[in-house]
């Protein structure tokens, strides 16, 4: 086993790991921790993936903005003190253990998947295109050039969004 | 190449999360477990990308930008119902319901 294989299977376990700690705690607060340890981990697993730069995006824009955003809203409305559980009772447990088993059959069944061969890079394709270009301007260029006009409506998204939160959230506008 | 591992964390990441959304009664702890399904797919994205090119890197990218608009908006939506009804579990939420 290599060094990179190494470390993608620490990470890979600390993201699972997290991910089912995230997913069982009954404190809302400790979910949304054990949720920025999963997200960290995610971009350690995109640093081994040749994704450099969309590492940096997720530990900013995930980690950094949307996790506050969550733990902001928990503290706000004061739902960090210790309650009654909200977990399901057994028969929502059983159902969920039903369904997430299939689930996880269906797509463990997929993980053999791969393109066919003639559309494939070369080996390493991915780390020559970004060491010829940089790691930055090998995103920036297909995104202001071919996906110019997904860009834009993504800025109008966002405006949208931004509106929508503030119409939503104001006790009277 | 770890496409193959890859995609098998992305699988049990995705699963997770949706097991935390069948499990989980608090609105707010749902949403966490639907940002863990969206990283999962990112995941299987970038995955993609170290083969298929860089477009599915600026697919994540996209998927960020919606990620992070689902946020407040959902979030704002969390405040106003919290504000009315002083709970933010789905189980005394059933308008809808009829």
């Amino acid at each position: 086993m290599s060094l990179t294989e190494l470390i993608f299977w620490a990470f890979a376990a600390l993201a699972m790991v997290s991910a089912a700690c995230c997913v069982t705690r009954k404190n809302p607060v400790a979910s949304a921790l054990w949720l920025v340890v999963t997200l960290f981990a995610i971009a350690a697993l995109f640093v081994v993936l040749d994704a450099q730069f969309i590492a940096v995006l997720q530990v900013l824009v995930y980690a950094g903005a949307i996790m506050v955003l969550f733990l902001f809203v928990i503290m706000l409305l004061n739902l960090g003190r210790p309650g009654p559980t909200d977990v399901k009772g057994p028969l929502g447990v059983g159902v969920a253990f039903l369904l997430g088993g299939v689930l996880l059959f269906q797509l463990w069944s997929l993980r053999q998947a791969g393109p066919p061969e003639p559309i494939r890079l070369p080996p390493g394709g991915m780390a020559r295109l970004q060491q010829e270009q940089g790691l930055v301007a090998a995103i920036a260029r297909p995104l202001f050039d071919t996906y110019l006009i997904p860009f834009e409506i993504t800025s109008l998204l966002l405006l949208a969004a931004l509106v929508g939160a503030v119409v939503l959230a104001k006790r009277k506008l | 190449m770890l496409l193959g591992p890859a995609l098998a964390v992305s699988a049990v990441l995705f699963t997770l999360g949706v097991f935390g959304v069948l499990l989980r009664r608090n609105a707010i702890v749902i949403f966490m477990c639907v940002e863990l399904m969206l990283n999962a797919v990112n995941l299987t994205f970038v995955a993609f990308a170290q083969s298929l090119g860089v477009a599915g890197q600026l697919f994540v990218f996209f998927v960020m930008a919606v990620a992070a608009a689902e946020a407040a908006v959902g979030l704002a939506i969390v405040l106003a119902i919290y504000r009315h009804r002083e709970t933010v579990d789905l189980q005394n939420i059933n308008l809808l319901k009829g």
